[in-house]
């Protein structure tokens, strides 16, 4: 088997003195799309958040074979590792221009307007809102900015934290159809992070069970999904 | 029946104290307080009773700017123009209608308290900085407002008034000088406006005001109302470093329009940061830091000017050091204290303590 | 009327002083989402910086580019050393940093170079240049160096990238590290460039106040005032602040009774009734976002 993408090897996360994480160990494949589930306060964001280099950590994470535990989270992010954050992490006082724009700050000049128009194939309603404020746009609406702006980095992998939260389920719909498209046309890695077990198991084909801040259990999603415990306890049949 | 002997009586009644004092602490301690502060006078030298004094005052200003900030997440950095007005209520209603010392503190209180009040009101419409700003900018006006010529006759414009022949003596024929009677006086204001301070952010209002602080809308939502509950807490806050100022009128026994700068307002800020936001006692350290740390700054600054001369002798490059220029060393010394003392302690003393207390209680368990 | 007129003339010239440092002001709290209080004695000490260079006989406008340069790096410096390892203390803790930089700052000026006033040159000239020598050459020239300024720096935030990532990284510092911006080092940029504008304004004013080392503190006031009248996120805003400020301050003296004496306090009341009535400033952008 080819090296993971991404993986991390004995990893724990502390908020201050607080431990949040328990010797996490993971693989993931590139162009494949992994979850994470659990229940709230299972230490889902706070991966992400690990993996990314924004909370304290031990353990080794590496990327593309390289070891990026303990950088800094903008060097993190140049390797191509794109976070969509808990709360999307709007530019609220910029518009939906400079937003796009950010998101390819660290891409060569040249490439950004081409990348915009990718993003408008996907997104066509942040084309109508364009000029805007981008504080002024509804939940979705900032979802779809979020991922689009993260799109601007020509990233190699995703990191997604709960793409369906407060949305409507149509809506919810559409964002995973249109995720599962970034997967394979735009050949996106993702690390998806879910409490909406039921759809997320439906789009990934790797999966893992946190539960206080340990790994409880792994396998492919169609598995997951058979799973007497899981079904019981997250897919509610 | 058999009849009890005084003797018994006062056993008893001191074994019961003793009892009483053992299992309730906060009474021990305000006892002990009281012991300390009622023969603290009699043994310590004049220079240091005065500036005990003018700590005890500077203490409660930072209480109620402590207040404000800690308790109800507003802050000021205009805070010198309420001790201002309490120095000037004080003394104008002392030199004009001969009215006792005494009096004039509850009229400053009243009067710093609807100033507080009134300035509350714009004050609710701002954010954060721009607070800051429009107090700041309170701060800078209170002298010139001060030297305003239609008041002068009030005032005392840039001359200001002396109060020396008014500075209250100590009643009942007891041997005590005036600064002794003025530290005494000041200790009983200050237990007063401590507790009044400790009663008030344990009571509804208290915790009416910390859920303001902490989050605007759940409290609205709860049904306080806001803005009334942020102009009051302006308003007592002013009302404490009115009352402050006014006691500082009769120990200094002078007011003019310059010893109220906005140096007195930064000062007043420095010492709530330094003594830790949201703590009342911390008033306590803040006053002992401002009071005493810009003098040992001038100590430093002076042995380093004497080093900087001894080098020149050395270096004939070095810069000339005048006595201008010791003075210019006296701030930078002091601004640096400030800057190691955030590193070291950046929630200040109360946040250092708090660590200390929680390092001690882990290390128990 | 005409007196009126010259008095008009003569405000927007002192608000040229005003609008500098309003501008300077507004450009710090863009980059870092903080007022700065020792903004006043950064400018007054690379105008010390620009005196010395003077002094040691170089040109004036050699001595200007290299100040601004200097007050850049210094500007960077001052961040790096002294506000990183404080970031992530309360904003009441960095409050106190401001004060005791502008502490420091004022006294070391006076350490260095003493306490006492001295004459600044101007390479405009102080020849009248408008009927009853309201306006000098000085005053104009200093019109059109804060005109350029103010140009340079819109174009330099609206339409370049670095412009762009500065604004981020101050509004929103954790999204901004999640695009790949370093935070930190757009933070100093932001303090350097502030610096800079800030020289550029001591240098401007020190011909019309002198040089001495509390030359900046009623004017950075009064540059607060013009700031916050404009509204502190829109730069323009800031400098038709400054202007203003200078000419109502001006006016003021119009007054009877206590206009003269009471400027600064017109002043400051004009700062809390545009507060009062438009809290974010008159030009400033309120902001929209949902909960």
């Amino acid at each position: 088997m080819s090296t993971p993408l991404l993986s991390a090897k004995n990893l724990r996360a502390f908020y201050g003195p607080t431990q949040i994480l328990y010797d996490i160990d993971f693989d993931m494949h590139a162009g494949g799309i992994t979850t994470l589930l659990g229940a709230n306060g299972a230490g889902k964001t706070t991966t992400l958040r690990a993996l990314s280099g924004m909370v304290k950590t031990a353990g080794e994470i590496r990327f593309d074979g390289k070891l990026i535990s303990n950088k800094e989270t903008a060097d993190i992010v140049r390797l191509g590792v794109a976070h969509v954050p808990e709360g999307r992490g709007t530019f609220v006082r910029q518009t939906v221009e400079e937003n796009l724009q950010l998101g390819g700050i660290t891409q060569p000049a040249g490439q950004i307007a081409a990348d915009i128009d990718l993003v408008f194939t996907y997104f066509p309603r942040l084309k109508e809102r364009f000029r805007q404020q981008a504080g002024t746009l509804s939940g979705g609406e900032q979802q779809m900015l979020a991922i689009g702006r993260a799109l601007m980095l020509r990233p190699k992998v995703m990191l997604l934290d709960e793409p369906s939260f407060g949305l409507a389920p149509l809506i919810v719909q559409e964002m995973f159809g249109i995720l599962r498209r970034l997967n394979q046309k735009e050949k996106v890695s993702m690390f998806l992070v879910e409490q909406n077990a039921s759809l997320a198991l439906e789009l990934a084909d790797h999966a893992y069970l946190l539960e206080t801040g340990r790994v409880v259990m792994s396998g492919p999603a169609k598995e997951l999904s058979q799973d007497e415990n899981i079904r019981r306890a997250y897919l509610g049949y | 029946m058999k009849t009890t002997s005084p003797v018994t009586v006062l056993i008893a009644a001191i074994g019961a104290t003793v009892i009483t004092l053992a299992q309730n602490w906060k009474l021990a301690g305000f006892i002990f307080i009281l012991i300390v502060g009622g023969l603290f006078p009699l043994m310590a030298s004049g220079v240091f009773t005065f500036q005990i004094t003018q700590l005890l005052i500077y203490a409660i200003a930072i209480a109620g700017l402590n207040l404000l900030t800690g308790f109800n997440g507003q802050f000021s950095l205009g805070h010198s123009a309420f001790y201002a007005i309490g120095a000037y209520v004080s003394a104008v209603l002392m030199t004009q209608l001969d009215m006792p010392f005494y009096l004039t503190i509850p009229i400053a209180a009243a009067v710093c308290f609807v100033f507080g009040f009134l300035f509350g009101l714009p004050a609710l419409r701002l954010e954060g900085i721009y607070l800051a700003l429009a107090t700041f900018a309170l701060a800078i006006a209170t002298p010139q407002i001060l030297k305003f010529k239609p008041i002068e006759h009030l005032t005392g414009g840039v001359q200001g008034l002396a109060l020396f022949h008014l500075k209250p003596e100590a009643p009942f024929g007891l041997q005590l000088d005036q600064d002794q009677w003025t530290f005494y006086v000041t200790f009983a204001v200050t237990i007063l406006m401590f507790f009044f301070a400790f009663s008030l952010v344990n009571s509804r209002s208290g915790r009416a005001m910390k859920a303001i602080r902490d989050n605007h809308i759940a409290a609205k939502v709860t049904g306080i109302n806001l803005s009334l509950f942020k102009t009051l807490t302006f308003g007592v806050s002013a009302l404490f470093t009115g009352v402050a100022g006014a006691l500082s009128a009769m120990l200094i026994a002078f007011v003019a329009p310059d010893s109220f700068q906005i140096t007195l307002a930064v000062a007043i800020f420095v010492g709530m940061v330094v003594g830790g936001v949201g703590w009342i006692p911390g008033a306590f350290l803040g006053a002992l830091f401002i009071l005493f740390v810009p003098n040992i700054a001038e100590h430093i600054a002076f042995g380093l000017a004497a080093f900087f001369d001894f080098v020149r002798k050395f270096i004939p490059f070095f810069p000339t050091i005048g006595e201008q220029s010791s003075k210019g060393l006296t701030g930078t010394v002091y601004g640096v204290f400030l800057i190691l003392l955030i590193y070291v302690m950046p929630s200040g003393l109360a946040g250092l303590l708090r660590l200390a207390v929680q390092r001690l209680a882990q290390a128990r368990s | 009327m005409e007196q009126v007129v010259q008095q008009i003339v003569g405000g927007l010239a002192t608000g040229a002083i005003y609008a500098c440092i309003a501008l300077s002001i507004v450009m710090i709290y863009q980059a870092i989402d903080h007022l700065n209080f020792a903004q006043g004695e950064m400018a007054m000490f690379s105008t010390y910086i620009a005196w010395q260079l003077m002094h040691w006989g170089m040109p004036y406008w050699g001595a200007f580019f290299l100040t601004i340069a200097i007050s850049f790096v210094l500007g960077y410096a001052i961040e790096r050393i002294v506000f990183k390892p404080v970031h992530n203390a309360p904003v009441l803790s960095h409050i106190v940093i401001f004060i005791a930089l502008f502490v420091i700052i004022n006294s070391m000026a006076g350490f260095i170079w003493e306490f006492t006033i001295k004459p600044f040159p101007t390479p405009f000239g102080t020849k009248p240049v408008l009927g009853g020598g309201i306006l000098s050459a000085h005053g104009a020239g200093m019109i059109a160096v804060t005109g350029i300024m103010l140009v340079m720096l819109y174009a330099f935030f609206r339409y370049t990238r670095v412009g762009l990532a500065m604004r981020a990284a101050s509004a929103n510092p954790d999204s901004a590290r999640l695009v790949g911006i370093r935070v930190g080092f757009m933070n100093a940029l932001g303090w350097g460039m502030a610096a800079a504008i800030g020289a550029v304004a001591g240098i401007m004013i020190a011909p019309v106040v002198f040089l001495e080392p509390n030359m900046m503190v009623t004017i950075l006031l009064y540059g607060f005032a013009g700031a916050v009248v404009g509204g502190l996120t829109s730069p323009g805003g800031a400098v038709f602040g400054g202007f203003a400020v200078g000419v109502i301050e001006n006016l003021a003296s119009f007054v009877p009774q206590f206009g003269a004496e009471m400027k600064l306090t017109i002043a400051l009341a004009l700062i809390i009734l545009v507060l009062t009535l438009k809290p974010n400033g008159l030009f400033g952008r309120k902001i929209v976002s949902r909960v």
